[in-house]
């Protein structure tokens, strides 16, 4: 039994784990370190098995097979209570029947810490809520309650935070202030915590790293910044914001770059972001981003002949949807700096990008992964 | 914009008219219900127990002296059945919660998809009559039932003694025959805990005794209290058990009053008794709410 009390800090490790349920491989195979000290995000639609990997962590979940480990001590089948490891629950499953006080002294009592009054006080003074301390969960508005759900875990200090979806029940002014809230909260406090989200720009504001899970498997891992600028699958593409994807043909390469055909254009994507597998019919996918592409500017990557059948100003960008001549839509997202203005539906332009943002996916897989979940479905 | 303001505030005008009088016309017939069978006959049971017999000699008939002291001669009177009612009442009870509350729970939370067959169960009784139910329990404990089968062949039991007729038998027919009125308020509270709460007290490393205690217990109280309200005073005024499970030494206050009431004719002994029960029944559940209510959970 791991002694919940003494903290053994360090990484967390999960090494092939694999979840069933039934007939149904809720996680596939999962392996993934986390640095001690990291903003985690497991970043995935519903029924990714996000929300799977995090109970097992928690130890709500016994895993089929594989193992978890924190800082080099196995805690695979060790119960909850027995884990240096708190949960912030999405709906905060804070306890009715007690006072705020209580809520938050519940794991400090269960471990006979002493000095909870004043341990007790200290965290709630950095969620901003000592004033409330006698009232009852029932009493405290939703922003509140989630703050104390965050207090009650952390005061325990344990090596590992987990949050499941902890902002889901916010309205979104809310949620934008609890996002960086929690975020001055993890650098405060200095903890590991590891945050389950589906909603990806939640993800990107929030965490030093994010895995992106699809079907029990991690679609890729890394910073926001690297996900978001060159995504290896088509999912992560389509996830992570928005991305036009083009069927092409490899034609060859000439140094630093690859030579692709697009319906009879000529386009070079960098090498080092052909994330394509190799394949008999030499398929890909060419990818870029809406905001990428440039109507005006003559680039070194350009599509001819495309119509525009769709104008919608947003305020700080305008998105235009334009008809490519082999009948695929593609987005593009202007600035409002005067440039795009004059630009109406029906007229014929050229879309226009430095090889240097494109990238190249594997030619054979579904161009629609990532786009048809719905990211409001929890 | 002014159209809009007047239009609102016409209709509402016209819901200020309508609106208070609907929940009072709807109140009307459960307020008559309450009048006619509760509060009158209240007041002539009041009005009965202080009656004294009529010069007539005329057996039920009574004229009112307000004499009082009916209320002292009665109670000297059923003392013993007084007193047994509140214990067996109080065991019948205390038995009932220590088999309710495993079965609620197993039910609220391990049940599955088995859920509304186990519910259907355990009202499955009220189907049939009272009365059978309470005189199948004599066949279960008569000297050629299961139960006493059983027990003389481990010698708990001699050969001749038996568990019918008897204190035990009496407060196995209460405890059996009021166990849906434990049962069903603990489901309905333990079954409106959120699970996830349970999962958080595990989380902050509770285990599972102090998960029970800390937070499972404290939030079924409300069942708790209910069910044991709901067994305990129809228990405490129960005379059925008594009179087709028990002997002359098991006698409860519900068999002297329905004595009193039916036999001998004395309506203002009879009404007397009733009233010192319900008083006695008022006290204790007060003093038990206020308790259970103000009882430090943390």
């Amino acid at each position: 039994m791991v002694d919940a009390a003494a903290s053994t800090k360090g990484d967390l490790h999960l090494t092939n784990i694999v979840k069933e349920f039934g007939d149904f491989r809720a996680v596939d195979d999962l392996s993934l370190v986390i640095p001690e000290g990291s903003f985690f995000a497991l970043l995935g639609p519903s029924g990714c098995g996000k929300t799977t990997t995090l109970r097992m962590i928690a130890g709500l979940e016994e895993p089929t097979s594989g193992k978890i480990a924190i800082g080099g001590t196995d805690i695979t089948y060790a119960k909850p209570y027995a884990r240096p490891v708190n949960t912030v629950f999405q709906n905060y499953a804070l306890f009715p029947h007690l006072t705020i006080f209580e809520n938050v002294a519940f794991g400090l009592r269960r471990r006979g810490v002493k000095d909870i009054k004043e341990t007790v006080s200290k965290v709630l003074e950095l969620v901003e809520l000592e004033h409330l301390a006698q009232r009852k969960p029932s009493q405290l508005s939703g922003g509140q309650q989630q703050r104390i759900a965050v207090a009650r875990a952390i005061v325990n200090r344990p090596a590992l935070l987990l949050l499941d979806e902890p902002l889901g029940a916010l309205d979104l002014k809310l949620r934008r202030q609890m996002q960086i809230e929690l975020k001055w909260i993890q650098t405060e406090v200095g903890l590991t915590f590891v945050h389950v989200t589906h909603d990806q720009e939640e993800a990107m504001t929030m965490a030093n790293t994010i895995a992106v899970m699809n079907e029990g498997r991690i679609e890729q891992m890394g910073s926001p910044v690297e996900l978001y600028e060159s995504p290896r699958t088509v999912f992560v593409a389509n996830f992570l914001g928005q991305s036009n994807l083009v069927k092409g043909k490899i034609e060859g390469s000439n140094g630093n770059n690859i030579q692709v055909s697009v319906h009879g254009n000529r386009i070079s994507v960098p090498s080092a972001r052909n994330f394509a597998k190799d394949n008999a019919e030499k398929s890909v996918l060419i990818g870029i981003r809406p905001e990428k592409i440039s109507i005006e500017r003559p680039e070194d990557n350009s599509l001819g002949g495309g119509i525009i059948t769709d104008i919608s100003f947003v305020g700080v960008s305008t998105q235009f949807q334009i008809q490519m001549p082999w009948g695929q839509e593609l987005s593009v997202f202007e600035q409002n700096d005067g440039g795009a203005s004059h630009l109406q539906k029906g007229d014929t332009v050229s879309l226009s990008w430095k090889p240097a943002f494109t990238f190249a996916l594997d030619g054979t897989a579904d161009v629609d992964a990532g786009t048809t979940v719905n990211p409001e479905e929890i | 914009m002014a159209f809009v303001a007047v239009a609102a505030k016409r209709s509402s005008l016209v819901r200020g008219l309508k609106r208070p009088s609907t929940p009072y016309l709807l109140l009307i017939p459960g307020l008559a219900w309450l009048l006619l069978f509760f509060i009158v006959p209240i007041f002539t049971l009041a009005s009965t127990s202080t009656q004294t017999p009529a010069s007539s000699n005329e057996i039920g008939a009574y004229v009112q002296t307000f004499r009082f002291a009916n209320y002292i001669d009665a109670f000297s009177g059923a003392q013993e059945q007084f007193f047994r009612s509140i214990l067996y009442a109080l065991i019948a009870t205390l038995l009932a919660l220590g088999i309710s509350y495993p079965l609620a729970y197993a039910i609220a939370f391990r049940s599955g998809k088995w859920k509304n067959l186990l519910l259907v169960l355990v009202i499955a009784p009220f189907f049939t009559s009272f009365l059978l139910r309470t005189i199948a329990w004599k066949q279960i404990l008569g000297s050629e039932g299961p139960v006493v089968t059983v027990l003389r062949s481990l010698h708990i039991l001699g050969p001749q003694a038996g568990l019918t007729a008897s204190a035990f038998a009496v407060v196995t027919g209460m405890t059996y025959n009021f166990l849906p009125f434990m049962t069903l308020p603990l489901y309905a509270s333990l079954e409106r805990i959120d699970p996830r709460t349970l999962e958080a007290a595990s989380d902050l490393y509770a285990n599972g005794i102090t998960t029970f205690r800390k937070v499972t217990f404290p939030l079924s109280l409300p069942g708790v209290v209910a069910g044991t309200l709901l067994t305990f005073i129809p228990a405490a005024g129960d005379y059925i058990n008594s009179t087709l499970l028990g002997n002359p030494r098991t006698k409860m206050i519900g068999n002297v009053i329905e004595s009193r009431f039916f036999q001998i004719v004395d309506y203002p002994t009879a009404a007397a008794l009733s009233f010192m029960l319900m008083a006695a029944i008022l006290i204790l559940v007060t003093v038990y709410v206020r308790r259970a209510g103000t009882e430090e959970l943390v």
